[in-house]
């Protein structure tokens, strides 16, 4: 494995008493893209903030670019891009200018920032809205703009905190092509997400994150293979007859989750398991069979729901 | 794990040139530039983002001047035929008028802006995840709101100067004193407005009970000494009485005793520095959550 441009050892970050970090393990090798996936309060934000080099963690160690963030913040920060979580963009001016004066905060040349911007403006499909004002913009265009924002300095890292959260699918379908394109130039790419389709659209590799630790960790179809079963078959009775039809169905399956409102299944084929289920003469009132996704190791690690 | 042992973490040794990937010379290289200048590159995307009420802030710049000066250099001036002291009432006021402008533009600059950096329009969160850090762009701040005070005064001693109230040549010195002045008061407000986290209507309540009163009891209208002595400890601790005086001195030779002239000058460069600190632990320290 080459040098990783992050490595992580039992990093952690206190608040008073309350731990938001809680001593965690990860590196990320040139070129990839890695994901932090969990529910909101995970820790994820704030692993991003230490990782962007601007909140100091409270104990463990960090390297990015093989610099330790405590003493070399501004290096560190001149090679990464960052795309906050909630936009951050100067509203008092227009959407060139917005790349232009970022670009500046590099050190850049003025020359070369008006042409990186404009190639930016064309990347993130706004070149038409480049005199527009910053809150004209539809949020979609707004994260489009900051991830262009984000990319000026050419970054070897670029960070996104939950890229797409609060966009209409199409918008999200638009931004993840855009960072599709990126993987494939190879910038390194970590994010956080909640979305476990995000995490799989995008994601070589990531670490499932809960209450500040670590609780998996790996490529998305390894997760699936080593926490889930291939295929789910998801079965509702009604919602007070749940619990009854639940005891019936002890032993089909390799396991079954019984949630409030359906009992889910796990099997390596779905189909059988819903005739064996009819066979018992038990009549749900709706099936379906999926494949087995990130949300299903989720809930198997921490017997929760990724959004709650 | 021998790259993350603390023990060879230590500055000197992982700044060996041997040692440091290609990475981390890249990185190293470009955050000099930001390094030196970072402070700069906030000063020039501040001043670019007051271009959008560069219209509403040059009118004021001369209409507010032009108001005051005919107001109360000529029509209150009437009611004070002797004059103050050795001068006219025109020549007395100007000079504290002009550093009474300095600070309403430096009240309006570290208020709301500030606080809207960090809330409603987060852009000190954008520059701080470049190579900016939290002492630079509070100093980027600074520097782009002292530009603004610049201009705002000079244009404000050019209408003194037209209207006459300038007898002294070194009444340009004036315009250096109420930019002191309203940075000396620009400081303080912004370390308070930007250490506020919910806005609860504080910065109102400043301006009506901190900003507005100094303009009354700082000795700008009339001299502090004719207030009852119990008010007037008000202007001593005020920067604008400090500031006030000190114009009238280079503006008309207001005679003052020379170590009442140095406490001013000192005065105004010590809140100066104590608000740029203050501003700057504020700004890092919020930042670096």
């Amino acid at each position: 494995m080459p040098e990783p441009v992050i490595t992580a050892r039992q990093l952690s970050k206190q608040y008073g008493d309350f731990t938001a970090v809680d001593g965690i393990d990860f590196d990320v090798a040139p070129g990839e893209s890695f994901g932090l996936l969990g529910p909101n309060g995970a820790g994820k934000s704030t692993t991003m903030r230490m990782v962007g080099a601007v909140s100091t963690r409270t104990g463990g160690e960090l390297r990015i670019l093989g610099l330790d963030p405590d003493k070399h913040g501004p290096d560190i920060r001149s090679q990464l891009g960052v795309v906050p979580q909630q936009d951050n963009l100067d509203q008092e001016l227009r959407v060139r200018d917005n790349l232009l004066v970022y670009g500046r905060y590099f050190g850049l040349p003025r020359g070369v920032i008006a042409e990186r911007a404009d190639a930016l403006l064309e990347f993130a499909q706004l070149a038409d809205r480049a005199k527009a004002k910053v809150d004209d913009l539809s949020g979609g265009m707004k994260r489009r703009l900051t991830i262009a924002r984000a990319l000026i300095n050419e970054p070897r890292i670029l960070l996104l905190d939950e890229p797409t959260t609060g966009l209409d699918p199409q918008a999200r379908h638009i931004l993840w092509d855009r960072l599709f394109r990126l993987k494939e130039q190879g910038t390194t790419l970590v994010l956080t997400t909640h979305y476990m389709d995000e995490a799989e659209q995008l994601c070589d590799r990531l670490v499932v994150v809960d209450k500040g630790r670590i609780m998996a960790e790996g490529s998305p179809a390894a997760l699936i293979r080593e926490y889930s079963s291939r295929e789910v078959l998801e079965v509702r009775f009604g919602s007070d007859k749940n619990a009854e039809a639940a005891e019936r169905l002890q032993g089909i399956g390799d396991r079954l989750e019984v949630l409030p409102d359906r009992i889910l299944v796990y099997s390596e084929n779905g189909e059988a398991e819903l005739e064996r289920i009819t066979q018992l003469g038990l009549e749900p009132i709706t099936s379906l069979v999926r494949r087995s996704s990130l949300e299903d190791v989720f809930l198997r690690l921490t017997g929760r729901s990724l959004i709650e | 794990m021998t790259a993350l042992d603390p023990t060879s973490s230590g500055a000197p040794s992982d700044l060996s040139a041997g040692a440091l990937s290609e990475d981390a010379r890249r990185a190293l290289a470009g955050g000099a530039a930001p390094r030196r200048f970072g402070a700069w590159y906030v000063a020039e995307h501040r001043i670019r983002a007051m271009r959008g009420y560069l219209q509403s802030a040059i009118v004021t710049s001369i209409g507010n001047p032009l108001v005051y000066l005919f107001a109360l250099g000529i029509g209150l001036a009437s009611l004070v035929p002797q004059g103050v002291g050795e001068v006219s009432y025109l020549v007395f006021v100007a000079p504290a008028l002009l550093a009474t402008a300095a600070v309403t533009v430096a009240a309006d600059e570290t208020t709301y802006p500030m606080l809207a950096g960090f809330k409603w329009n987060p852009v000190f969160f954008g520059m701080n995840a470049s190579p900016v850090t939290g002492t630079q762009i509070s100093a980027g701040i600074m520097i782009a709101i002292t530009v603004r005070l610049l201009a705002t005064v000079a244009i404000y001693f050019a209408v003194m100067l037209l209207f006459g109230a300038v007898p002294l040549a070194t009444g340009v010195l004036a315009i250096p004193v109420a930019v002191a002045t309203g940075l000396a008061v620009g400081g303080l407000i912004g370390a308070y407005a930007s250490r506020i986290e919910d806005d609860r209507g504080q910065l109102p309540m400043l301006m009506r009970f901190g900003v507005t009163p100094m303009f009354l009891f700082s000795g700008t209208f009339f001299p502090l000494e004719t207030l009852p002595p119990w008010l007037q400890w008000i202007g001593w601790i005020s920067p604008l009485w400090h500031g006030s005086e000190l114009g009238r001195v280079v503006s008309y030779g207001y005679d003052e005793p020379a170590w009442l002239t140095a406490v001013h000058v000192v005065y105004l460069a010590v809140l100066i520095v104590v608000g740029l600190r203050l501003v700057a632990t504020a700004f890092t320290r919020r930042l670096n959550k």
